[in-house]
């Protein structure tokens, strides 16, 4: 039976149309933008930041100096969130111990970062036996409830502000090594980084040059939100006497100190406490608010 | 079931291994010779040889660790420095009570949270959820020591209808069971209120609505059951959060539980003391952690059978 064949030929025009690449960080900047909430708590931690900068330049008095014919005044015109036990001006010592307190919060999340991504990356990238052992080593230091783990490094190392940070820095690190072994994973089995590995590449450049910088982001909420948390540990940890030691603003200090006159100077112990509560709060509705902005889902 | 029972407790103890290891070389970080420390100031030579050969300092630390290990598992956690007591007579004395505190702490977490997160999660957007969620927000930013001590001024100074301090009466355990519990009940309600909302969105749900089915039921016998896979793992990490919490806690309520026993002994460098309560502190959170992945299971396979 013969078969008809079509012999008529078909002309196709296709159009090429550019369309504007979409820059990955505009769309990122769009969804966060959006969320009024992460504006403000964005607004919080830079207001935190200028006041840690120039608080030599905003604060009234010396948060050091002591003036006894001044002690345990309430919040007046002269001393908007009174003074101490010591005469010493409040809002003066919270001001500085903005620096303080941000400061042990930032490198302890740095401290942590930096060890947990590095292990992280590791276990993700070699697996079998170098996962196992890294994990289990993580884990081991995951089934330190809470704060122990700190306590027990701060026992041995003593007291200090430095040593807080090593100890806060030092149980965030399985936390870190648990996410960026799981982005590793995802990005290790990527048509690119076989095709990256078959060009010569060693394992260094792999890791560093080319898994790393795409499994930032879930890096960048996790450390936002370790922030906070750093920053409440530190301060709990001062709040026991096992960090910053007196006659440092630092506002866990500042709020054991306010301990013993709570019954006489409440504003003591209040006004130290409002002040971490509001920078953790800003960091956890910004580090909320990035995760939303990085979610695929978020996109539009 | 009894296979994954075996299976978990096997996986154990490696972890448990694992913890002392860490706990005894972290103690190895002290600056300075512990024979030394131990003999004082002024000690002769001969005085700190011969303590450091009572104490087994001289061998390699490798040693020194299995011994320790062996003591720890035959029930011997070292000596105060400062009684001369054992220290697992003091860890029996005060960890009742600081279970006893993580216990109503757990029940308020669980409580007040997963009903804050289902009520937020029934009616979702609306003035009662956002009210709901920022309070659960202002929950997690709020340092526990210090809601600890503004409860303690209102309740306690102002209002005078708890007591300041101490552990002797239900009345005790409020306000430390409250300041505890609330930073838990914050993330559990975030949590159940999430899971809450993925549950409902699945399409049985809404098979379940199209039958006629009453919305209590629906939320109560349907949803809330497949809600609470996950709440249940972050119940189960919340219970180290409360363990770790019990140190401030019981040092702002002069609390004689395990938490401050170990500030006490690290403000008074009794190192065997801080050694012993960290430890048996993470061994209890090891061994929750296995009941909880138990009941996770258990719970799962309840589900996936019904």
């Amino acid at each position: 039976m013969p078969v008809e064949v079509n012999t008529e030929k078909s002309i196709v025009i296709t159009q090429t149309i550019n369309l504007p690449k979409r820059s990955k960080f505009k769309d990122f900047l769009s969804i966060l933008m959006v969320n009024k909430a992460a504006m403000v708590g964005a607004m919080i931690i830079l207001f935190y930041i200028f006041i840690g900068l120039f608080a030599p330049l905003l604060a009234p008095y010396n948060p050091y100096e002591i003036i006894l014919e001044d002690k345990l005044l309430p919040p007046s015109i002269d001393h908007w969130m009174g003074t101490d036990d010591k005469g010493r001006d409040i809002l003066s010592r919270i001001l500085y111990g903005s620096r303080l307190s941000m400061g042990v919060g930032f490198a302890a999340v740095a401290f942590g970062s930096f060890f947990g991504i590095i292990f992280g990356l590791v276990a993700g990238y070699y697996g079998k036996w170098v996962d196992s052992l890294i994990m289990r080593m993580m884990d081991v230091m995951l089934a330190f409830p809470g704060i122990l783990l700190a306590l027990a490094i701060i026992s041995a190392l003593g007291p200090g502000l430095m040593n807080v940070t090593i100890a806060v820095g030092a149980f965030s690190v399985p936390l870190f090594a648990r996410i960026v072994r799981g982005s590793t994973l995802e990005v290790k089995r990527l048509e690119y980084i076989d095709a990256i590995r078959s060009l010569g590449a060693n394992d260094f450049t792999i890791i560093f040059k080319h898994i790393l910088p795409n499994i930032l982001s879930p890096i960048i909420v996790q450390g936002t939100l370790r922030l906070a948390t750093a920053i409440l540990s530190a301060a709990g940890l001062s709040f026991l006497g096992l960090g910053a030691q007196p006659p440092s603003p630092e506002w866990g200090t500042m709020l054991s100190n306010g301990r013993d006159f709570l019954f006489s100077a409440p504003y003591i112990a209040i006004f130290p406490g409002l002040a971490i509560s509001i920078l953790v709060l800003g960091f956890n509705i910004f580090g909320d608010g990035l995760r939303d902005a990085f979610d695929p889902r978020m996109k539009k | 079931m009894m296979m994954f029972i075996f299976r978990r407790l096997i996986q154990t103890i490696p972890v448990v291994i694992g913890v002392t290891f860490v706990v005894f070389f972290i103690m190895q970080l002290v600056p300075g010779d512990p024979a030394v420390l131990l003999a004082g100031e002024g000690a002769s030579k001969e005085t700190v040889n011969a303590i450091r050969e009572q104490l087994g300092l001289n061998r390699p630390l490798l040693v020194q660790y299995f011994d320790y290990l062996l003591n720890v598992f035959q029930g011997d956690f070292g000596t105060s420095l400062k009684n001369s007591q054992p220290v697992l007579d003091e860890i029996m004395v005060r960890l009742p009570i600081t279970m006893e505190l993580a216990f109503f702490s757990i029940i308020i977490t669980i409580v007040l949270g997963m009903a804050a997160g289902i009520i937020s999660a029934v009616k979702p957007y609306s003035l009662t959820d956002t009210s709901v969620m920022l309070v659960a927000l202002l929950g997690i930013s709020l340092p526990s020591f210090w809601f600890g001590l503004m409860m303690m001024y209102f309740f306690s100074v102002k209002l005078q209808i708890l007591p300041v301090a101490g552990w002797d009466s239900i009345l005790h355990v409020i306000l430390p069971a409250l300041t505890l519990g609330a930073g838990g009940a914050a993330i559990v309600a975030r949590m159940t209120r999430s899971s809450m909302l993925e549950v409902i969105r699945q399409d049985y749900i809404r098979t379940a609505r199209a039958k006629g089915l009453r919305e209590h039921v629906i939320i109560y016998k349907h949803a809330l059951r497949n809600a609470l896979i996950p709440v249940i793992t972050v119940v189960g990490l919340q219970f180290g959060a409360l363990l770790g919490g019990t140190v401030l806690v019981e040092s702002i309520f002069a609390i004689n539980g395990l938490g401050r026993m170990i500030v006490d002994a690290i403000r008074m460098r009794d190192l065997p003391v801080v050694q012993g309560g960290v430890l048996a502190a993470s061994l209890i959170f090891v061994i929750v952690n296995l009941f909880v992945d138990v009941f996770y299971r258990f719970f799962n396979k309840r589900i996936e059978l019904n």
